[in-house]
């Protein structure tokens, strides 16, 4: 339980002049959920292929499981780790379950077991209804969960999923969370990554915040919430406008946090909340509060406008 | 091994889905059929030809035919699946590079070995049947096998140009400039030595020499070299004279299937992905 199941130590990965990824640290344990975030081009990929050891790095060391994962001693680790790549468009002229059966096998099945696991994968992402037809009649969102059965083949210990809601409905996205939270509690890793954030959030322990081959931040959420100090938005809804007005007018600490643009919004810092909340929950002639911590998003926008700023200068 | 079968099987029933072994298999029964059918017809005679001249007609088609269909085949095993993700998907998988090469040279060599020995193993028993001369099957025989040969070098050579290239239009044009360069160009160039640059003096085994150098050359002297020269012309006929024994003609061409498959290996390792 101590020792990660992933860590990478002053990891870097250069293609020429060009740096993918600057030299980096970073563990992740077992049963943990990171969510890794970057525009396109940030790293993001070539993170997870030396995770998973199809690149080595150009200096630092990764381990995956004890063992570096593009050496001999990785192939049985292999097994146990699964990958739905970003861009990946299956066999086209093959059905969903010949697909399936096809990874299924190569993955250590023997034909009978790999036929049985391939048609109860496919029942947890809903495509038994399409699974004899040709892949190339498939619509996006089933392609994309036909990846999603691949990248589970085998009760992986370690699952790295790019960009992995891409074109899934609602309902679709609602479940495949559901299996995320699911894995985690059988003690899995998952490194999820995306530039879709909303809804990610209450699925994962750590967020990592790469951009152009640079690690942003990392921590959990609550920790780079704070680190960001993003204020708490604050909006009250009174009976009637004027009583806001007065309120206001009353307390010179609450005015201070009023935003210049929105006469009823307040930004709050964090650790300011309670007490205004408590300042305002006192008026009588309120009617509704909403309060919004920061979100992923202004964190991850926030982090972002910063390392621009930083590389103006 | 359970690995390299895996790759094969699919790749294998890959090519019997798309029709591939069908039509191949057809195309080579039809034109060795023909071929021996109306082969003396050139002559003014009707009927079956002599076994020689059978073979001759036989050899120099197959000639250009399957290095095409090898390398229209094989030529996006690589590049293809590279476009479409599955490579990198693959490479994550408990599977080596090299049992990846080898299950699909296995698999897709199966197809075009299987299409050789159908579609001309149908003219061979008809033709036995028709003349009923023993020799029919020894020089169909040798013809099947070193066609065999030439299929895989080729599935080969498309490997080779499958893992150079990032994009499936330029492996297609660099298989078609191969073909080209293999069946009809690098014989031109043979004979433009022979006639202009006499004075070079090059000699009856240098030019054996160079042709061992092209695997369609190899599998045409294979063939030729057993029969009466009269059926034969241009560079071959020279070089026949020459000749290595037939094991040894197999023998290089056996190895023009090992060398290219390896350096495809080779490159295959080093490929960035």
């Amino acid at each position: 339980m101590n020792t990660p199941l992933v860590s990478l130590h002053d990891t870097g990965k250069n293609y020429g002049d060009l740096t993918a990824l600057h030299s980096m640290t970073m563990s992740l344990n077992e049963g943990e959920v990171l969510g890794l975030f970057g525009h396109n081009g940030a790293g993001k990929t070539t993170m997870m292929k030396l995770i998973l050891g199809v690149i080595s790095p150009t200096v630092g060391s990764v381990k995956v499981m004890g063992v570096a994962p593009d050496s001999k001693e990785a192939w049985h680790c292999r097994t146990k780790i699964g990958y739905l790549p970003e861009n990946v468009s299956f066999y086209e002229q093959l059905t969903g379950l010949e697909v399936l059966t096809y990874f299924t096998k190569l993955k250590g099945f023997s034909r009978g077991a790999a036929k049985k696991q391939a048609i109860e994968l496919l029942e947890q992402v809903g495509v038994t209804h399409a699974m004899n037809r040709q892949v190339k009649t498939y619509s996006k969102g089933m392609r994309q969960r036909l990846g999603l059965a691949q990248a589970f083949i085998g009760e992986p210990k370690l699952l790295l999923l790019d960009e992995p809601t891409v074109g899934l409905d609602p309902i679709a996205t609602r479940d495949f969370y559901k299996t995320v939270d699911q894995l985690k509690s059988n003690g899995s890793s998952v490194i999820l990554c995306s530039h879709v954030l909303p809804g990610v959030e209450q699925h994962i322990d750590r967020a990592m915040i790469l951009s152009s081959g640079q690690l942003l931040a990392m921590g959990s959420l609550e920790a780079l919430r704070q680190q960001a100090a993003l204020p708490v938005i604050i909006k009250p809804v009174f009976l009637k406008p004027k009583n806001l007005k007065r309120a206001i007018d009353q307390n010179s600490e609450l005015s201070g946090f009023l935003t210049s643009q929105c006469q009823q919004t307040f930004m709050v810092p964090a650790h300011e909340k309670i007490s205004v909340l408590k300042q305002l929950l006192a008026h009588e002639g309120l009617s509704d509060i909403q309060v919004e911590s920061a979100n992923l998003e202004q964190v991850y926008q926030y982090f972002l406008a910063l390392h621009e700023k930083s590389h103006k200068h | 091994m359970k690995q390299i079968l895996t790759v094969a099987n699919k790749e294998f029933h890959d090519g019997l889905r798309n029709r591939w072994l069908l039509s191949i298999t057809l195309i080579f029964a039809l034109l060795s059929i023909g071929i021996t059918y109306f082969g003396a017809a050139a002559s003014g005679v009707e009927g079956v030809a002599s076994l020689s001249t059978t073979v001759a007609s036989l050899a120099s088609l197959a000639v250009f035919l399957i290095p095409l269909i090898a390398l229209l085949l094989s030529y996006d095993s690589f590049v293809g699946e590279q476009e479409s993700g599955t490579l990198l998907l693959l490479l994550t998988y408990p599977l080596s590079k090299s049992q990846l090469l080898l299950g699909k040279f296995i698999g897709q060599g199966g197809i075009i070995a299987l299409a050789t020995l159908l579609g001309f193993g149908v003219s061979a028993v008809w033709l036995y049947f028709q003349l009923g001369n023993s020799e029919i099957i020894s020089a169909f025989g040798l013809f099947i096998v070193s066609a065999i040969l030439l299929g895989l070098s080729f599935t080969a050579i498309a490997y080779l140009i499958s893992l150079s290239v990032s994009e499936k239009s330029k492996a297609a044009g660099l298989a078609l400039i191969t073909w080209f360069l293999f069946a009809l160009a690098f014989d031109l160039v043979l004979l433009a030595l022979l006639v202009g640059v006499e004075e070079s003096g090059i000699t009856q085994q240098g030019l054996t020499q160079l042709m061992m150098l092209n695997p369609a050359d190899i599998f045409r002297l294979v063939n030729l070299s057993g029969l009466d020269t009269r059926d034969v012309n241009g560079a071959l006929a020279v070089a026949i004279n020459t000749g290595l024994s037939q094991i040894q003609l197999i023998l290089v061409l056996v190895a023009w299937v090992i060398l290219p498959l390896t350096l495809a290996l080779f490159i295959f390792k080093i490929k960035k992905l």
